[in-house]
């Protein structure tokens, strides 16, 4: 039931939308098929699987709005779904930030963000994957735990205006940390695609084992500032808060005008146009890259653009809701969904070979916010933290506390590497220069 | 960025991205009408259960055990003087866990038919028999007696669901006009209300019913100085709660004061959103202008709405013992409190630190009757005079170290989700010795004074740790003397609590509220609560967290 067809879906979406009798009327659906299995001390913890499609109605009677839903999808059912929105809608406040509802748009191409042989993924697929895992590190007499999640998914909608949309995604998350038997070593490594064909836990199962076997050991060195390099795991996650993931959040045009926002200009007004990162800095999104294709179209039905947020340190746009555009004359931009960050075509091992003294990190952790004025974060390397001398790792070392900016660390770039795959984004690892350490952790 | 974050920006707006901390609201939208009316009644969802329970048996379960949930969630955001979004959400089905082949499977559907049910269960049963192939070791559980029929429910004196919408609406918008009132720039006002309906069984022989109630009033100000282009912000000192609308009507009895001069009221079982939307305005202005901290080491006297985050992080998450065991390392990471440790009998304190888990206390987070694998909840000892005495488990936990009973610890945020081990309410036991918050503060001579919870960090493993708070007031000789902005600590575990002073008395005891504690893989968020007194701890590394950028 879970995945319809674009057929199947726009003809509930067109008979929800034949049933409204309100000024306007948007409908949106979406449906996904989820497993996951679970490994710790190399052994399977826990699995599962959900299966949800659901749909929701919003009417609007002038700037009077009001949403129902239903999992349930006969005539009937979706009468009384659209029935329910509008009682909803006539008794709701009005809007001030109202904005009609957007006419039929023009999508980018649909990129492939769909592919069968995920969909196809059994729990045997998930057990034999784990396994392996777990047997290359009983082999290596290490312990290993790990996460695989497969998701296949649609997205569709329809309004009242002729406005139609409609996209399939699959997806597939693996990470697997590895630790040594004594607990002074541990390991990390990370991987997602959209078509399975290209995944091999083996392979990344290895990654994770090489740094635990060679973290063991690690020496105290004094915190401070550093050159570090900074792997793309260091540098974004999917399960926790992240440097560069911060740094995209914050693209807001709202907060940036209203004065609460690194972005905000002394005085008022935002810094778009300002050069406020080294030159060689240049992030944009675009949902059609063959390397993480994502939906072409946003929550509001906004399309998703090849868009530029940094051009050569040049802060180029803002994202904003389509009441705050229409209000301050801006481009209406719906933020991304993963973005891009242009590098070279050096690999991290390249960057550590260029680097006299240095450190290499291999992930950050519990990242959170100290200062919005500055966008200072704090947090913690984890599974993997080396001491870099003459273009060589020479030894582990303890892992440190950071306190520092995404701002302050793109202005102190010294290198940027070979952008790949991380959580839908594009991620290039990173040299920074002065990257500040404020204290030790005696943490594995 | 990912997908996630798709649906974070598209989906509740400004609410959610403001408040980042706070869960979206799980399920589907709703008439707010319909959280009001009944769920399934007690023969259906029982004769429900006998269905998966049979199903799982019949497909070759050793164990099985149901979880029938109806989770209801009404969220009104506003900011300054409009609402933002109301959204009603209700969310139905079942979960459905078993053991095959000594391995556990899992399955959940929101198809509430026979078919249905058992289609889950036989799911839940292929899957774990699959993953048998590759199990090690089979699953022990710890012994449990069904308790048959039984029902528990959150003691609360108005469901805050049946409050009208307006009323609410009125409150959250009357608290920003004060705020706006008091020299506020912007503020941001939301009400989180939560029902879980739950109903487990087993092959036991339980047969529970529950009714879980939370809710949560917060804010957050912001003023900016355009001249300058300084801002600055105070969230409000409310606290999450296992309690209905009644916390919103403010008692006299409920207001605690923070030492005298430093302008603080904290709320115990009600909350005064008006007055402290007043006071957060008024700070939050002075947090502009106020003195920067000079780094370097302070006796700290911490507020218990700031120190139950550092309990939280410090010592509820190191004695979870799958993290312990190894079961968190690819996620929320493993202890420095292992076994081993343990053994050694080491301090993970002073002498005056005495921690107490349970899932009792009125008013909690934590508090139910039984938890999501059908144990009767209790309260243990973790800390006793400085040393560890034990940890927080579940059924099939409870033989790895040695012991005979889970502690009640097992939680699943949705029928949807599979159970597993999360924190209890863990909490520091009030002094003995009569003691008032003036009077653990005459006795610092160079201090910081913090209330509010405010950023936080900590390591996989729980040694490192870095504290932010709402507002720092300096403390010399005795005496709070000004207003401190740009403060941050830094302590590592046992050090910070091997420098634990003393706490005020009973009387200034407290619970602090983790509304969204996330741990799992798919991430799990869970509610707990953290009690104590105002607590003094000696020589702590402050660091000042002010920077510049170009």
């Amino acid at each position: 039931m879970a995945i319809l067809s674009q057929t199947e879906a726009q003809d509930i979406l067109k008979k929800v939308i034949s049933f409204s009798t309100a000024d306007e009327c948007e409908a949106n659906m979406q449906g996904s098929l989820q497993g996951n299995v679970r490994s710790a001390r190399n052994s399977i913890s826990t699995a599962g699987a959900t299966d949800n499609v659901s749909l929701a109605v919003t009417s609007y009677f002038g700037k009077r709005s009001g949403t129902a839903t239903c999992n349930q999808f006969d005539e009937a059912t979706l009468r009384r779904c659209v029935q329910r929105a509008e009682e909803i809608a006539r008794l709701a406040p009005e809007s001030p930030e109202y904005m009609p509802l957007l006419g039929p748009q023009t999508y980018p191409a649909s990129p492939q963000s769909y592919a069968a042989s995920t969909a196809g993924i059994t729990p045997d697929y998930r057990a034999t994957q784990m396994a392996t895992s777990m047997q290359y590190c009983d082999s290596k007499k290490l312990t290993s735990a790990g996460f695989l999640n497969d998701s296949t998914s649609f997205v569709a909608k329809r309004n009242s205006k002729g406005l139609e949309a409609y996209q399939r995604l699959t997806n597939l998350d693996f990470s697997i940390t590895v630790r040594t038997p004594d607990g002074q070593g541990s390991g990390y490594a990370s991987t997602d695609f959209t078509d399975i064909s290209k995944f091999d836990a083996a392979r990344l199962t290895r990654t994770a084992a090489d740094k635990a076997a060679s973290s063991v050991g690690a020496r105290a060195i004094e915190p401070g500032k550093y050159t570090v390099i900074l792997e793309p795991n260091a540098l974004l996650s999917n399960s926790d808060a992240s440097l560069l993931g911060a740094l995209m959040r914050s693209f807001d045009a709202r907060s940036a005008d209203e004065g609460r926002s690194f972005l905000s200009k002394k005085g008022g007004g935002n810094r778009k146009g300002e050069k406020m990162f080294d030159e060689r800095v240049t992030i944009y999104s675009d949902p059609t890259n063959p390397e993480i294709p994502d939906l072409t179209f946003s929550g509001d039905g906004r399309p998703q653009q090849r868009t530029t947020w940094i051009e050569k340190g040049v802060v180029k746009n803002l994202y904003s809701s389509r009441y705050w555009a229409q209000k301050t004359g801006i481009p209406s931009l719906p933020g991304p969904g993963g973005f891009i960050m242009e590098g070279g075509t050096q690999s991290t091992a390249d960057l550590i070979k260029s680097t006299k003294k240095g450190i290499l990190v291999t992930r950050l952790w519990y990242i959170r916010p100290v200062d919005p004025q500055t966008l200072l974060y704090t947090g913690l390397t984890r599974d993997g933290t080396f001491y870099i001398e003459n273009g060589a790792i020479k030894f582990p070392v303890k892992n440190f506390r950071f306190n520092e900016s995404p701002i302050i660390m793109l202005n102190n770039l010294e290198a940027i590497g070979r952008p790949v795959r991380l959580s839908g984004n594009l991620v290039p690892p990173l040299k920074i220069r002065d990257f500040t350490f404020t204290s030790l952790s005696d943490a594995v | 960025m990912n997908r996630r974050d798709f649906v974070g920006l598209a989906g509740l707006g400004a609410g959610a991205l403001l408040l980042p901390n706070f869960p979206s609201l799980a399920g589907e939208l709703v008439d707010p009408a319909r959280l009001l009316e009944p769920g399934l009644d007690i023969a259906q969802k029982k004769r429900l259960a006998d269905v998966a329970l049979n199903a799982a048996k019949s497909a070759g379960a050793s164990y099985a055990d149901v979880r029938i949930q109806r989770t209801l969630n009404q969220g009104i955001f506003t900011r300054e003087k409009q609402v933002q979004n109301i959204g009603s959400t209700e969310t139905m089905g079942v979960g459905i866990r078993v053991i095959a082949n000594g391995t556990w499977g899992f399955a959940a559907t929101n198809q509430m038919t026979d078919a249905g049910i058992a289609k889950a269960a036989q799911q839940a049963v292929a899957i774990a028999k699959a993953n048998s192939k590759v199990q090690k070791e089979p699953v022990q559980l710890a012994p449990q007696r069904g308790y048959g029929d039984v029902s528990w429910k959150t003691p609360i004196q108005q469901n805050a669901l049946e409050v009208p919408i307006k009323q609410k609406v009125d409150l959250l918008l009357n608290a920003n006009a004060v705020a706006l009132d008091n020299g506020a720039s912007f503020v941001n006002s939301a009400l989180f209300q939560i029902n879980e309906q739950k109903y487990f069984a087993s092959t036991d022989g339980s047969y529970i019913d529950q009714d879980v109630h939370r809710i949560y009033p917060n804010f957050g100000v912001t003023v900016v100085d355009r001249a300058s282009g300084k801002f600055r912000s105070r969230q409000s000192l409310s606290q999450p709660m296992g309690l209905g609308y009644e916390y919103l009507t403010p008692k006299a009895a409920d207001k605690i004061a923070g030492p005298a001069g430093s302008d603080v009221i904290g709320y115990k079982n009600s909350y005064d959103i008006l007055e402290d939307a007043a006071r957060a305005a008024k700070q939050t202005k002075q947090k502009l202008t106020c003195k920067s901290v000079i780094p370097g080491k302070y006796d700290l006297v911490l507020d218990p709405g700031h120190l139950g985050l550092t309990i939280h992080e410090s010592v509820g998450h190191p004695l979870e013992l799958d993290r312990v065991l190894g079961y968190e390392a690819n996620y929320a990471g493993t202890s420095f409190a292992t076994l081993e440790w343990k053994a050694k009998n080491l301090p993970y304190g002073s002498k005056q630190v005495n921690i107490v888990a349970d899932k009792l206390q009125p008013g909690s987070l934590g508090a139910v009757g039984y938890d999501d694998e059908g144990v009767k909840c209790k309260e243990w000892d973790l800390i006793k005079e400085g040393k560890l005495v034990n940890y927080e488990k579940i059924r099939d936990q409870a033989h790895i170290v040695g012991q005979k009973e889970s502690d009640g610890c097992c939680y699943s945020q949705s029928w949807q989700d599979v159970q597993f081990q999360r924190m209890p309410n863990v909490s520091l036991r009030p002094g003995t010795a009569k003691m008032s918050v003036d009077d653990l503060v005459k006795g610092v001579d160079k201090g910081i004074y913090i209330a509010g919870n405010g950023s936080f960090s900590i390591d996989q493993q729980r040694y490192n740790f870095q504290f932010g708070g709402q507002v720092f007031y300096a403390i010399e000789k005795g005496k709070i003397t000004e207003m401190l902005e740009d403060v941050a600590y830094q302590a590592n575990t046992q050090e910070f609590w091997g420098a634990c002073a003393g706490s005020c008395d009973a009387s200034d005891y407290r619970l602090f509220g983790a509304f969204n504690d996330g741990k799992g893989q798919p991430s799990q968020s869970s509610a707990v609560s953290h009690g104590s007194a105002t607590t003094r701890f000696n020589g702590v590394n402050v660091i000042n967290t002010a920077r510049k950028i170009g």
